[in-house]
Parts: C-alpha cells; sequence; structure tokens
C-alpha cells in the first residue's frame, strides 16, 4: 500500500509541473535566452526551500517511513563527469524543451509526440548503459 | 459558488513563480518524509531493465520491486497532468515574455498559434508526426536527455532540486553542465535547425 502513496505524490507532482509552467517548451526558450525571472523563480525557490525543509528535518531528526533520519549518499565528485553529462543533457534539454518529469507530464497534457521523446530518452540510458566502461567517470 | 468551486476557480490561474516553487519544495518534502528521494530519470532506467536490457548488461540488473514506487509516481504525473488539462487548466496559454516571441516569429514559430492545444507548452507546428525534421529533433533531444541524465547520474529534479537542497557539489558542477548545453543548443544550434 505504501507504493501506492507514490501514486498520490505523482498525482500531487504532475498538478504542480503543469501549472508551475516548467513544462513549457516556451519557458525553456525563454530561459536559456534569460528573457525572464519565471524559471529562475520556480527553480530558484523550490532549492532555497527544499533545503531549508532538508536542513530542518536533519536538524529535528525527523523520522522517515523507512525509520530511518535523512541522509543523502553523495556521487564521487569528478569534475569532468559532471560537467560532460550535465552539457549532454543540456543539450537535449535545450533541444527537446523539457526534462525526465514535464517529458511525463506533456504526455499526460495529451502532447502524443512524447511517446516517442520518452521512448528515445529510455534507448539513451540503454545506450549510456552499453557504453559507460568508455566514458570517463 | 461553493467553497470548493472556488478553490477551483482560484488553481486554476495561472501560477506565480513562487507557488510553483513551493510547489515542487511540497514534493521534496512529501518524498523525503516518504523515504525515497526526488528523482524521475532512473525511471528510463526501470523500463530498460523491465523491457530485458537486464539480460544485455548488468548496468540493468536491479530489484525492480523496490523500483515500483517510483514507477508508479511517473504514471501519477501523467495522471495528474492529465487531470490538469481537463480540470485545472489555465485561461490564457503560458504568459511568456514579448522578447521571446518576437524571437520565436522571426524564427517562424507564431506563439502561441504554434502550440495547437493552444497551452503554450509546446511547438507542435513543428515538432509533429508530419514533420520529418521535427520528429528526428525529438528524437535527438530525447536521446541526449536520456543518455545525459544516467551519465551524471540524475536530472533536473535528482541534481537541480535534491542534490542543490542536499548542498551537494557534484550536482552543483551537474546543474552547472546543464546550461553549459543548454546555452549552447539555443544560441548556436536550434537557430539554425528550425
Amino acid at each position: 500500500m505504501k507504493n501506492f502513496s507514490f501514486l498520490i505524490v505523482g498525482i500531487l507532482t504532475g498538478i504542480v509541473l503543469t501549472k508551475s509552467e516548467v513544462i513549457s517548451w516556451f519557458r525553456i526558450q525563454e530561459m536559456f535566452r534569460f528573457e525572464s525571472i519565471h524559471m529562475y523563480g520556480v527553480i530558484g525557490t523550490a532549492v532555497v526551500l527544499g533545503a531549508a525543509i532538508i536542513f530542518l528535518m536533519k536538524y529535528f531528526k525527523i523520522k522517515t517511513w523507512s525509520g530511518t533520519t535523512v541522509s543523502y549518499t553523495p556521487i564521487p565528485l569528478s569534475w569532468k563527469r559532471h560537467l560532460l553529462a550535465g552539457s549532454i543533457f543540456g543539450l537535449g534539454w535545450g533541444l527537446a524543451g523539457a526534462c525526465p518529469g514535464p517529458m511525463y507530464a506533456l504526455l499526460g497534457n495529451g502532447y502524443w509526440l512524447f511517446l516517442l521523446i520518452i521512448a528515445s530518452a529510455v534507448f539513451g540510458t540503454f545506450v549510456y548503459g552499453l557504453i559507460r566502461d568508455k566514458l570517463p567517470h | 459558488m461553493t467553497d470548493s468551486l472556488l478553490f477551483i476557480e482560484w488553481i486554476r490561474q495561472p501560477w506565480h513563480w513562487a507557488a510553483g516553487g513551493a510547489g515542487i519544495a511540497a514534493v521534496v518534502f512529501l518524498m523525503t518524509w516518504m523515504g525515497r528521494s526526488f528523482g524521475i530519470s532512473t525511471s528510463f532506467k526501470d523500463i530498460c531493465s523491465l523491457a530485458g536490457a537486464d539480460k544485455v548488461n548488468d548496468f540493468f540488473k536491479m530489484d525492480l520491486k523496490e523500483e515500483m514506487w517510483r514507477l508508479l509516481f511517473v504514471l501519477g504525473i501523467i495522471i495528474g497532468s492529465y487531470m490538469t488539462s481537463q480540470w485545472l487548466r489555465s485561461p490564457e496559454p503560458v504568459a511568456i515574455s514579448q522578447s521571446t516571441i518576437d524571437y520565436l516569429a522571426g524564427k517562424g514559430i507564431a506563439y502561441p498559434e504554434a502550440d495547437a492545444n493552444d497551452m503554450g507548452f509546446f511547438p507542435t507546428s513543428f515538432f509533429n508526426f508530419s514533420n520529418l525534421k521535427g520528429i528526428l529533433l525529438a528524437i535527438v533531444g530525447g536521446f541526449l536527455v536520456g543518455f545525459g541524465s544516467r551519465y551524471g547520474g540524475g536530472c533536473t529534479s535528482g541534481h537541480a532540486i535534491t542534490g542543490l537542497s542536499h548542498l551537494q557539489l557534484p550536482s552543483l558542477l551537474t546543474v552547472v553542465g546543464f546550461f553549459i548545453g543548454g546555452l549552447i543548443m539555443v544560441h548556436f544550434i536550434l537557430p539554425f535547425l528550425f
């Protein structure tokens, strides 16, 4: 039953992603052209509030459903990997105008081309799995 | 009008960016409290594994029972978005800035007419199943997002939102990368592709 709670949180997330307009290809163009505060405002507010929430949850040792306190498993620092991988992602983000969450949200909003775009993202993930040993990490 | 109808009317209005950010932070809180972290791109890996990629490559060998929550979460995103398009749709298409509208007009993308659904979400006049160029670019865009997010260990939700909320340097560097790639695409590549 716990798993189904995530369906509910997913529904809430779909509403938030759509109403906050972060799923708009046009908003992404506008963001990378620095022509509006909108996307920076959404992401900035989310990060500032998110950081405050995480800090308070750690400070007050809030127990999660797993019975543990809030922790984070860091990934090893690798400048090359983060900048390279991030840039590849960014090229796709600027082109398709949607990152993974919004891809699902746009599909839900009736943009059927996202069936193909999501399939392509799954294929990209598959190709990464095949050649990951050859990439700098 | 009853209170609940008034509430729906209120939610339907276009949201201020601060409300959108607060909504995302609320999701971060719920997911963290529920013992998981807000990360969406891993669902692509789950789908690979479901489709049998685990038999081809060990990278995709995973305990899918441990991933059920994530698949239900993305299913929820699709359902919630559908519900929004049906019942909470904004009265007007997304109000993007006039300078972006002017720039896109010069590239042959009229706003908001370019979105056949009239929501201001996606230029269906260019990206549609009858425009081969649009289809190919959509495939390339999807591929880069899928490849880059797995290579980097996360996407906007995992790095820009969750990772930064945990004050992680690797996430900050990845987000810098998101912008390097996005700026190159939007300023130096995409203008020549339309």
